[in-house]
């Protein structure tokens, strides 16, 4: 009854194409959006927005940018954290060597360097599919984490191999570096979000997508009304590394503060991997919910037994933390491939008849 | 120009194709009038498939030419023969399942999109003037051929009938010039069967496209088409009128069967 969307006509293919049709659906992001942009920063402390809700937003930016290239366009990586370092790495070289340039347009430059290292690796792409491909994006992983770790210039020669967060001001706001506040960070991570977001939903409703997910579907038939292949997976390749890129550079300078590349190995490509598949391939809600359940679910089980007074060890936490994961991903996998987001849509459609059973 | 008359408007010369030892097609050379529709039948394995394969660059073949608007192609690609306006369907049915009916069909259109991905991002201005200007066209397509209903169902769940209908508005939203159709009445019932009858002429009436299909079902076959070629292991073994073909000695051995 509250979801019904009796009534709202529209008249126009612009109506009709918007990205979200029904008006209770645009409130409710409209009041997410609000929320998250006014009520948390007043709200949240220190610790829920350095552990959870940064982390959380640059995991989400990750997770888009692999949900393009795996969700959309149906090419398996396994090379998100290496294109991550890409961006951080640059980021780090680019805002040392010209400390002057703001820092957000640092952090799109080191985006389409990753972008331009994710076509190199998505090359192979036309040739080999499937797990041959996540294994070939797989030396994009350990190769790029090699690189950063053998060759000095990458991080100005420090003599401790990591790179740090120097500290950058944007309008007289100190937006990295130790000075920063988590909320601003927290801020200037959600605008990026937001931004990054909306434009990777107008992104995969228009040609683009199509063509991807044309390319995902069914490859011979896309190819035989005009969709060139090779293009399309290297855009594809191109755009999610560029999000990924971002994400990473984010990841140093607005939550971590300093890391080496340990911080880029095969795990955060697993992690981002999950996300998208427990969240839901091929959905940007999705990318969300996944991020928000893999950073979540952590926090969730190093405070549940404290909270019901039972003291367990860290590393039973971590092996825990595994198992559930673990169980999650088969779950997924055998019941729901769509993830999360494929439970909001049943939702959805329940609530337009609730509390009638049909 | 031909013998008829006509225009022609796509003209296979000699094509022979194999793979490996398997000769699929022999020396085949037909030519296909502008605006008309022609079968292509013949028995299983007897290379109808291949030879629109051929035709809209997706195999090529070892020996002969496909001259098409006056272009000889010595090999077609398949996004080149895209862009110059051969669309095709297939037997076994090659829609993105994972897509609604709308965003397939949209696909159709992508030739004829020029907006580059910065603009699709912001989706402003020319991003999203030129999805409204496709959209539609696509909306013509949907309504001539009668799936109104089912836009925004994702094709996986359409029945078989209709995900038939589906990839023939694909096909025609990319407003080709040739139409190759492969099998398009297979696995339906006669009411199924009649109407893409009505479809097929109506597109080849109204659109004035040129219809090259491949068919078991005789009677659609003998009611619907111009002319009608067969061929036998990768050979021509007739070509012309139904009439003509239906009393042609060696199609009866071939293919029609002797009525005992």
């Amino acid at each position: 009854m509250i979801y019904l969307e009796a009534g709202q006509y529209k008249t126009t293919y612009e109506d009709d194409q918007a990205i979200f049709p029904i008006a209770q659906d645009r409130y409710l992001v409209l009041a997410a959006v609000l929320v998250a942009f006014v009520a948390v920063p007043l709200v949240a402390n220190e610790y829920w927005l350095q552990a959870l809700l940064i982390p959380f937003l640059i995991f989400s930016l990750a997770a888009i940018g692999l949900n393009l290239l795996t969700g959309y366009a149906g090419q398996l990586s396994l090379g998100t954290g290496g294109f991550m370092a890409v961006g951080a790495y640059m980021t780090y070289k680019i805002t040392t060597a010209f400390p002057e340039l703001n820092i957000l347009l640092v952090f799109i430059f080191s985006g389409l360097i990753a972008a331009a290292v994710g076509i190199v690796f998505g090359l192979p792409s036309l040739r080999i599919k499937g797990f041959y491909l996540a294994v070939a994006t797989l030396a994009a992983q350990f190769f790029i984490q090699w690189l950063f770790n053998k060759v000095a210039w990458f991080y100005n020669y420090n003599p401790s191999g990591t790179i740090t967060a120097p500290p950058r001001e944007v309008f007289g706001v100190m937006v990295t570096g130790p000075e920063a506040t988590a909320t601003v960070r927290y801020l200037v991570a959600l605008s990026l979000l937001v931004l990054f977001a909306l434009a990777a939903k107008n992104l995969v409703r228009g040609r683009i997508g199509r063509s991807w997910m044309a390319i995902r579907d069914m490859d011979i038939a896309a190819e035989i009304i005009g969709i060139r292949p090779l293009p399309t997976k290297l855009l594809a390749f191109a755009i999610s590394s560029f999000y990924c890129g971002v994400a990473g550079a984010m990841m140093i300078f607005l939550w971590l503060g300093s890391a080496e590349t340990l911080a880029f190995d095969i795990n955060v490509s697993f992690q981002v991997l999950f996300m998208i598949i427990i969240g839901g391939l091929g959905s940007i809600l999705g990318s969300l919910l996944g991020a928000a359940f893999i950073t979540l679910v952590p926090i969730f089980l190093i405070n549940a037994p404290a909270l019901v007074g039972v003291h367990m060890e860290v590393a039973l936490e971590r092996h825990i933390e595994s198992i559930v994961f673990g169980a999650m991903i088969v779950y997924f996998l055998i019941v729901e491939p769509n993830g999360f987001a494929r439970f909001w849509q049943i939702t959805k459609q329940k609530l337009r008849r609730w509390p009638f059973p049909y | 120009m031909n013998s008829n008359g006509k225009e022609t408007l796509l003209q296979v010369d000699d094509i022979t194709l194999s793979f490996g030892g398997v000769q699929a097609l022999s020396h085949v050379s037909f030519d296909v009038a502008k605006g008309e529709v022609l079968a292509i039948i013949g028995p299983n394995g007897a290379g109808k498939s291949s030879m629109l394969n051929v035709i809209n660059g997706f195999y090529h073949p070892q020996s002969g030419t496909v001259t098409y608007k006056g272009r000889s192609h010595r090999q077609m690609r398949t996004h080149e023969a895209a862009a110059e306006g051969i669309a095709r369907t297939f037997q076994n049915i090659a829609l993105f399942k994972g897509m609604t009916t709308l965003d397939n069909i949209m696909t159709g259109r992508n030739l004829k999109m020029r907006v580059n991905f910065l603009w699709q991002a912001l989706h402003l201005g020319p991003a999203r003037r030129e999805e409204i200007e496709h959209r539609r066209y696509v909306e013509h397509v949907i309504d001539f051929l009668e799936i109104q209903a089912i836009r925004k169902i994702p094709v996986g769940r359409l029945p078989y009938g209709m995900q038939k209908r589906v990839e023939l508005c694909r096909a025609l939203a990319s407003e080709p010039d040739l139409l190759l159709l492969d099998e398009p009445m297979a696995g339906m019932n006669v009411e199924e069967k009649e109407d893409m009858c009505r479809f097929i002429l109506d597109v080849n009436d109204e659109f004035g496209t040129t219809i090259v299909l491949i068919e078991h079902d005789m009677g659609v076959v003998m009611d619907i088409s111009d002319r009608v070629i067969v061929l036998d292991y990768g050979r021509k073994i007739a070509d012309g009128t139904p009439d003509e073909v239906r009393a042609n000695q060696a199609v009866i051995d071939a293919y029609l069967g002797l009525s005992h």
